[in-house]
């Protein structure tokens, strides 16, 4: 299996995703923004750091990159894609996924540990937890509040689309405590906390972020098993 | 000048951390009347001929503000105002 990590100008995890994709048995495979060309991979991940400056916007300039129109128009057709951090700011700027991440509400860069409990294991990058699981891995950033109306918050909480929550502290302010979220199909994922840094006891606090790795590996098999996305059908 | 300006602010209902934080900073000029300070970005855009609004619009729709949590007003910039 092929996962692509995507760099832009100013990411800074690309590496470290391309590690844990390699970790969790799958070949990495580096995809540059001005390259419209995803070489055949099978998923995507769209790596943190400060794609164009974070100019303007984080992610806003980033999503209109010669990439992100190929990743755009694939996850649209089911491609399991990935968005950490900055990467989820880029799916939220692409409409990919609903709402949007903003300054932290008190300003601070928050840099630690988390705890996250996920909720719906049923997409292609969570398969492999157990929902109510709680998971711990490094969160980083400066924009990471999630914010989105209330409508389309009831949806995400109805439709079974958190796939984590904030536990034992909300470290920027997210609505309802929103760490991460997925799309209606479940390929598509963004998660502000960075699972690409749990993968090694070396490094990490802990493998719990190898999971998300390993989930998409298993979609993937079982997509070529039955001719389709085992993402969406777990439940 | 064929400049159009567009002004980007944060819906209402989103919380404007950095306005409040303005907002909090203002007593120690010793400003006690102020009750509200919210931060939005104003973008200026030359264009080589006549200005285009329409263009602008679609400009600030699509990429320069997010209607997830921004609006924009656009207008096209007086050259009079600007001399005076």
């Amino acid at each position: 299996m092929r996962i692509g990590v995507v760099t832009f100008p100013g990411s800074l995890d690309d590496g470290d995703a391309a590690r844990a994709a390699r970790l969790a048995g799958a070949e990495a495979v580096r995809l540059w923004h001005g390259d419209p060309d995803l070489h055949g991979v099978d998923a995507v991940v769209l790596p943190g750091g400060f794609s164009y400056g974070d100019y303007l916007r984080c992610g806003a300039i980033a999503r209109f990159a010669p990439v992100m129109e190929s990743i755009i128009d694939a996850a649209r057709g089911g491609l399991p894609v990935l968005g950490i951090c900055n990467g989820f700011q880029v799916l939220c700027e692409a409409h990919l996924l609903p709402g949007a991440l903003t300054r932290n509400q008190h300003l601070h860069f928050r840099n630690r540990d988390q705890w996250l409990k996920v909720e719906a294991t049923n997409t292609a990058w969570t398969n492999r937890f157990t929902p109510g699981q709680e998971i711990l891995i490094p969160v980083k950033n400066g924009e990471g509040c999630f914010v989105a109306d209330q409508k389309t918050l009831d949806s995400l909480e109805g439709e079974g689309r958190v796939i984590a929550r904030y536990v034992r502290g909300n470290p920027n302010g997210s609505q309802r405590d929103i760490a991460g979220i997925t799309n209606e199909a479940g390929n598509v994922v963004g998660i502000m906390p960075h699972p690409e840094h749990a993968v090694e006891a070396l490094t990490g606090p802990s493998l719990d972020g190898l999971g998300f790795f390993t989930s998409v590996l298993r979609a993937l098999a079982g997509a070529t098993a039955d001719g389709q996305l085992a993402g969406g059908q777990q439940r | 000048m064929a400049r159009v300006v567009v002004d980007v602010m944060l819906k209402p209902e989103i919380l404007d951390p950095q306005g409040q934080a303005v907002a909090n900073a203002l007593p120690r000029l010793g400003v006690t009347d102020v009750s509200s300070v919210r931060i939005g970005r104003r973008i200026e855009i030359d264009f080589a001929g006549e200005p285009d609004l329409d263009r602008a619009r679609e400009i600030a729709d699509k990429l320069l503000a997010n209607p997830v949590i921004e609006d924009f007003e656009i207008r096209v910039e007086d050259a009079a105002a600007e001399v005076a």
